[in-house]
C-alpha cells in the first residue's frame, strides 16, 4: 500500500485533497479530467531534433542556438507549469528579448484588462465555502469544466455560517441550459451577447433606476430582473464566478468591466465580489509571477530590453498573424491546435520548441521536442489556484524525464553562455 | 573578490554605539565587521572615504514589497509600470513609478544605501506568494510579518483567554508562513468586513465572537512577551483613515501600559499618521499629532512609524479591506478586495496626494509633527510603501526633519489649510544628522530584534552606506538639498560586505537572507493540534498542504527563539 497525498494540476481548482496509489499508478477522490491527467498516457518518449532522438544536452543546445539567433521570439503557454519554471521563463525571454505570452491571452485575459479599468473586489474560494448564501455561475459551467468546484467551495460546500446546501441560493445565468443549471436553484437563460446590458439592467434597478429598463433585456423580462436584483440586495455574502461565456462572448472585457461596477454597487447594500472561474491549473501564476518579475500578466514584449505590455500588439495570436516573430517556443500547451488559422500557419514558418510531457498537435509543427515531467505527478513546484491561494503540487513517482524547472535553467544557462 | 574590505577615514555615525560623527576605519572580513587585527594579511580592498559619512545601511522596518496584494496593483495599475529603470544588461530590466517590480525593489534600495526591508502584511494562507517575491528581490536581507488580527484561531484563544495555547498558535503559524513576527491590522474590523461593517472603537464586539479588539491587542502582547519574539506586537489601528481615530489610537498605545521588555519596546504602531486625526468629519478635521506625540513620550515601552505621505502618486494596500472599500467610496478609484478564508482580508485602491488639497496636504503635515515631536528614540522614518508613496523619497523625509527652513520652503506650495489644522508651521525642532541616522537604521534594526543590524559595531552585518556628506561641515538646517540629493544616492552601498551599488550604479547582484521566527520549541505543539485540526474545515485547503517549508525558499535564516 502506498498511498500518497497529491494536489491535481488539471484545472484551475487545485483540488489538494486526491490521492494516489503509487504501485497500482491510480488516483483517488478526484473527478474524472483529474484522474485521466493522474493515468497512464501517451508520452513523448525522447527529446527530438527534427524528428531524431537526441539527448537532453543535445535538444536544449539546439533550442538555445534558435532562441539566440532570432531576432524576436515568441515564449508562449506557461498555464501548465509551475511558478519555478514560469520565473525562468520570463528571465529566458527578457534575455532573448523576446515576447512573453500566456494562455490568458486566448482565455481569462479579458478579465484582467477589466481589472485595469476597474479592479478586482474578490474573495479566496474558502470564503465562499464558509459564506456565500447567494454564487451566481454568470458564463461559466464548472460541473463540466470544474467538476469539483461546486463540492468542495461553491455549491455543495459547507462552511462556518453554511451548513446545508439549502442555505445556499445557486444561480446559474448563461446561453444554454448546461449540466451546472441542472443543479442550480434557478437558470437565467439569457440571449448570446447580451451580457453587458442585463448586467446594466441589474445596476439600473439596484440603483433605484428600474423605470429605464424596458420590458426585456436580452431575453430576460423585467420582472426575472427584478427579482434577481432582489435576491442579489438580500444576501448576506454573494458571489459571481464567471466564465468564458463572458470574457469570450460580444463586449469581453466590458462585461467584466460592468460586472465589477454591479460589485460596487452591490457592496454599499451588502456584501459581494466577483471572480473568474480560471482554467488551467497554473494560469493564475503563468500572469502573478510575470507581474512580480516585470510589471505585467501577459503580452509582454522584451525587444527593447525593458518591457512592454500592449495585448493588441503582443499576444501570441497576434504576433503570429502579423509575422512578428522568427521563433517560438511552446510550454505546456498547444497553440497549433487552440490558435486561428493564420497564426497557426506562421507557426508552421518559424522554428519551433516545444516543451511539454504529452505529445499534442503542436509537437507537429516542433522542430525541437523536449519532453518534459508532469508536475504534481513526477515534479514538484508552486502553483496558484484560481482564487490565486499558492499550493505546493508534490512528486510523487520517479521518473527519467526532466522537470520545466530542470529543462528551463539549462536553456538558460546556454543562452547565456551563446550571447556571451 | 575581495574578502575583506577596509574603509579608510570615513566620518562614522553609529548612533548604537555612540560614535557621533568621529573619523575612523571599519573593517569588513567574511560579510562582517571585524577588528582591524583579523583583515592582517589579507586580499583587502581599501575604500578611501575621507570626509564622508559612513553608516549601517538603512532598514526598512514597514513597507509593502512582496505578495498578492503588491502584485494585484501592478496587474491593476499597468500604467506605474511605464518607467524604466533599468534596461536589461547584466542586471535584470528594472520598471516602475511608485509600484515596482521585485528586482526594481532590490536595486533602488540598495542604490539609496539601504540594505533591509521588512514586508508589513504577509496574509498567512498566501504566504509563499510573499516568500516568492521576497525571493525575487536582488540585493537585501528581507523577512514578512503574518497578519494575527482577524485570524479566527486567535479569536477563539481569545475568546477562551487561554494565553499559552494563543501563545502556541503563534508559534505554530510563525513556522508554518516563515514569519518574523506578529502584525495585527484592524483587529476584528475586518471580520466584522465579511458582514459588510467594521468595528468603531476598541470596545466593539467582533461578530460571531465574543471578543474585542482591546483583549485581541492585549491578549497577542501578553502572547508575544511571552514567547519572547524578537519584535513586539506590530499593530495598524483600529479606524485608519477616520476623523478623530487620533483617540482611538491613543486607547491602543495605552494598552501597552502593563507591559514591559528590557530589550525594546512591547507595541510597535504603524504608519501613525494614518491614524492621528481628529475632528469628527473631513470638514471639521485636524490633526491628533500632539496628543499622540505626548502619548508616545511618556511611555517607554512603546514606539511608531511615520506612514509619512509624499506628493504625487501611491497605491493604499493594507489588511483593513473595511477601509479600503471606504476610500474607493470617498475617490471612486479602482478598487481590488480580497477575503481570504477565516484570515482575514485586504484591498487596493490607487491613490495621488495632491499639495493643494486640504486633506492630503494635512497629511503630509501630520507625518512631519509625527517624526518631530516624538522622542527620535520612539520613532521610524517610513512612507508605509506604497501607502504613503515610494521609499525612495525617504531622504525627503530626512532633510524635512532637519530643516526648518525647507519646510517653510515646502509649507508655501501646500494648502493653506494646514496652516489651522496643524502645528507644523510652528515646530522649529530639528533632527539632527544623527537622530536621523538611528530613526532609519539602529532604532528600526532595535525594534525588529536583530541586533547585527543598523550598526557598524564588530560582529555586525557589513551592511554599510557611504554618503558624499561630511558630517563635520554639512549645515542640515541650511543645505537641505545636499542633503536630500545625498541620501538619494549612496556613494557605496556595501550589503554583506559585498559592493553592490557605487554612485547610483549597480555594480554587483546578490541574494539577501530571509529571517524568520522559529518559537515552537518554546511550546507543546500538541496542545493545540486537534484545535487546529477540528477548525480547518472551515480552510479550503488541506491542513497537510498549508505552510511553507524552509526549503522551499532561497536563502532562509532561522532564527530560534
Amino acid at each position: 500500500m502506498a498511498e500518497e497525498n497529491i494536489i491535481c494540476t488539471f484545472c484551475g481548482s487545485v483540488c489538494d485533497d486526491g490521492l494516489f496509489d503509487t504501485e497500482k499508478f491510480k488516483s483517488k477522490r478526484l473527478c474524472k479530467l483529474g484522474s485521466s491527467k493522474f493515468s497512464k498516457k501517451e508520452r513523448i518518449k525522447a527529446p527530438m531534433i527534427d524528428g531524431k532522438e537526441v539527448s537532453y544536452e543535445e535538444a536544449i543546445e539546439k533550442a538555445a542556438e534558435i532562441l539566440v539567433n532570432a531576432k524576436k521570439p515568441l515564449l508562449y503557454g506557461w498555464a501548465s507549469t509551475v511558478n519555478e519554471a514560469i520565473r525562468l521563463g520570463v528571465i529566458l525571454t527578457e534575455k532573448v528579448r523576446g515576447v512573453y505570452d500566456q494562455c490568458a491571452s486566448v482565455c481569462h485575459a479579458p478579465g484582467t484588462l477589466a481589472v485595469i479599468e476597474e479592479g478586482l473586489p474578490g474573495g479566496s474560494l474558502g470564503a465562499i465555502k464558509n459564506r456565500a448564501d447567494v454564487v451566481v455561475f454568470w458564463g461559466s459551467n464548472p460541473m463540466e469544466a470544474h467538476p469539483r468546484h461546486g463540492m468542495r467551495y461553491s455549491i455543495s460546500a459547507k462552511g462556518l455560517l453554511i451548513k446545508d446546501r439549502k442555505q445556499r441560493k445557486v444561480i446559474v445565468v448563461d446561453v444554454r441550459p448546461t449540466k451546472t443549471a441542472k443543479v442550480a436553484d434557478e437558470f437565467i437563460q439569457i440571449k448570446p451577447g447580451y451580457d453587458y446590458l442585463i448586467i446594466s439592467a441589474l445596476r439600473a434597478i439596484i440603483s433605484g433606476n428600474a423605470d429605464a429598463v424596458p420590458d426585456e433585456v436580452g431575453g430576460v423580462s423585467k420582472e426575472k430582473l427584478v427579482e434577481l436584483a432582489e435576491t442579489m440586495k438580500n444576501a448576506k455574502y454573494g458571489a459571481i464566478l464567471y466564465g468564458l461565456g463572458v470574457t469570450q462572448s460580444r463586449g469581453r472585457d466590458r462585461n467584466i468591466e460592468n460586472a465589477v461596477k454591479l460589485i460596487q454597487l452591490l457592496n454599499r447594500h451588502t456584501r459581494w465580489i466577483i471572480w473568474p472561474m480560471r482554467g488551467h491549473y497554473n494560469v493564475v501564476g503563468a500572469g502573478e509571477v510575470p507581474t512580480w518579475e516585470v510589471g505585467y500578466q501577459y503580452a509582454i514584449d522584451f525587444s527593447r530590453g525593458y518591457p512592454r505590455f500592449s495585448p493588441a500588439e503582443f499576444s501570441a495570436v497576434e504576433v503570429l498573424k502579423r509575422k512578428d516573430c522568427d521563433a517560438a517556443l511552446v510550454i505546456a500547451s498547444d497553440p497549433a491546435a487552440h490558435f486561428p488559422k493564420a497564426a497557426v500557419k506562421h507557426l508552421k514558418n518559424i522554428p519551433v520548441i516545444q516543451i511539454d510531457p504529452f505529445p499534442n498537435m503542436t509537437t507537429l509543427v516542433a522542430n525541437v521536442v523536449i519532453p518534459s515531467a508532469v508536475a504534481g505527478l513526477e515534479a514538484e513546484g508552486t502553483a496558484y489556484r484560481m482564487d490565486g491561494i499558492p499550493l505546493r503540487v508534490k512528486k510523487v513517482v520517479e521518473t527519467n524525464y526532466w522537470s520545466d524547472e530542470q529543462i528551463l535553467e539549462k536553456l538558460l544557462e546556454k543562452v547565456e553562455e551563446l550571447k556571451r | 573578490m575581495h574578502h575583506a574590505l577596509h574603509i579608510k577615514n570615513g566620518i562614522v555615525i553609529d548612533p548604537k554605539n555612540g560614535v557621533k560623527a568621529e573619523k575612523m576605519d571599519i573593517f569588513v572580513k567574511d560579510g562582517k565587521i571585524v577588528e582591524e587585527s583579523e583583515v592582517k594579511g589579507e586580499d583587502v580592498k581599501v575604500i578611501d572615504a575621507s570626509n564622508k559619512l559612513v553608516v549601517a545601511g538603512g532598514v526598512d522596518m514597514h513597507a509593502h514589497i512582496a505578495g498578492s496584494k503588491i502584485n494585484t496593483g501592478r496587474t491593476m495599475r499597468p500604467e506605474e509600470m511605464r518607467v524604466v529603470r533599468n534596461i536589461a544588461n547584466k542586471f535584470r530590466a528594472a520598471v516602475g513609478r511608485v509600484l515596482l517590480t521585485s528586482p526594481a525593489i532590490g536595486y533602488e534600495y540598495a542604490k539609496m544605501g539601504y540594505t533591509s526591508s521588512f514586508e508589513a502584511a504577509q496574509p498567512p494562507i498566501g504566504a509563499m506568494h510573499s516568500h516568492e517575491e521576497l525571493d525575487a528581490i536582488p540585493m537585501i536581507d528581507k523577512a514578512a510579518l503574518p497578519v494575527f488580527g482577524n485570524w479566527h484561531f486567535v479569536f477563539k484563544y481569545v475568546e477562551a483567554k487561554d494565553i499559552e495555547k494563543l501563545k502556541t498558535f503563534i508559534a505554530w503559524a510563525l513556522e508554518r508562513t516563515k514569519g518574523f513576527g506578529v502584525k495585527v491590522v484592524n483587529p476584528g474590523g475586518v471580520e466584522a468586513w465579511m458582514y459588510g461593517g467594521n468595528v468603531t472603537s476598541l470596545d466593539d464586539q467582533v461578530p460571531g465572537f465574543n471578543v474585542t479588539p482591546r483583549e485581541i491587542i492585549t491578549s497577542l502582547i501578553k502572547a508575544v512577551e511571552e514567547l519572547k519574539l524578537n519584535h513586539s506586537v506590530h499593530i495598524h489601528c483600529n479606524r485608519l483613515g477616520v476623523p478623530g481615530n487620533y483617540e482611538t489610537t491613543i486607547e491602543t498605545i495605552k494598552l501597552a501600559g502593563g507591559f514591559s521588555n528590557d530589550a525594546r519596546q512591547v507595541l510597535h504602531v504603524t504608519h501613525v499618521q494614518f491614524n492621528a486625526y481628529a475632528g469628527d468629519s473631513w470638514r471639521t478635521v485636524s490633526s491628533g499629532a500632539e496628543e499622540i506625540a505626548k502619548t508616545v513620550n511618556s511611555m517607554d515601552n512603546v514606539t511608531i512609524d511615520m506612514g509619512q505621505p509624499i506628493f504625487g502618486h501611491a497605491t493604499a494596500m493594507t489588511g483593513d479591506a473595511p477601509f479600503q472599500f471606504t476610500l474607493h467610496k470617498l475617490t471612486g478609484a479602482r478598487w481590488s478586495n480580497k477575503d481570504s478564508e477565516v484570515e482575514g482580508g485586504a484591498g487596493i485602491v490607487p491613490l495621488v496626494y495632491l499639495p493643494k488639497n486640504p486633506v492630503h496636504a494635512l497629511q503630509w503635515a501630520i507625518g512631519l509633527e509625527l517624526g518631530l515631536l516624538i522622542d527620535s528614540d520612539k520613532v521610524v522614518l517610513t512612507t508605509d510603501y506604497p501607502n504613503g508613496g515610494p521609499f525612495t523619497e525617504y531622504p525627503y523625509v530626512m532633510a524635512m526633519l532637519m530643516s526648518k527652513k525647507m519646510r517653510e520652503g515646502e509649507l508655501e506650495k501646500v494648502s493653506p489649510f494646514v496652516q489651522k489644522a496643524t502645528n507644523l508651521p510652528a515646530i522649529d525642532t530639528e533632527k539632527t544628522l544623527e537622530e536621523i541616522i538611528h530613526m532609519t537604521r539602529s532604532l528600526p534594526a532595535r525594534i525588529l530584534g536583530l541586533p547585527q543590524k543598523g550598526h557598524l559595531g564588530v560582529g555586525a552585518d557589513a551592511d554599510i552606506a557611504i554618503y558624499d556628506l561630511n558630517p563635520l561641515e554639512i549645515d542640515t538646517s541650511n543645505d537641505f538639498e545636499k542633503v536630500y540629493k545625498t541620501f538619494k544616492t549612496a556613494e557605496y552601498t556595501i550589503k554583506s560586505g559585498r559592493i553592490l551599488a557605487k554612485n547610483g550604479e549597480l555594480v554587483d547582484e546578490y541574494w539577501g537572507k530571509t529571517y524568520w521566527v522559529d518559537a515552537t520549541g518554546r511550546v507543546d505543539m500538541e496542545a493545540i493540534k486537534p484545535d487546529i485540526e477540528d477548525y480547518f474545515k472551515y480552510y479550503s485547503v488541506e491542513l497537510q498542504n498549508y505552510g511553507v517549508e524552509e526549503g522551499w525558499l532561497k536563502k532562509p535564516e532561522r532564527i530560534v527563539i
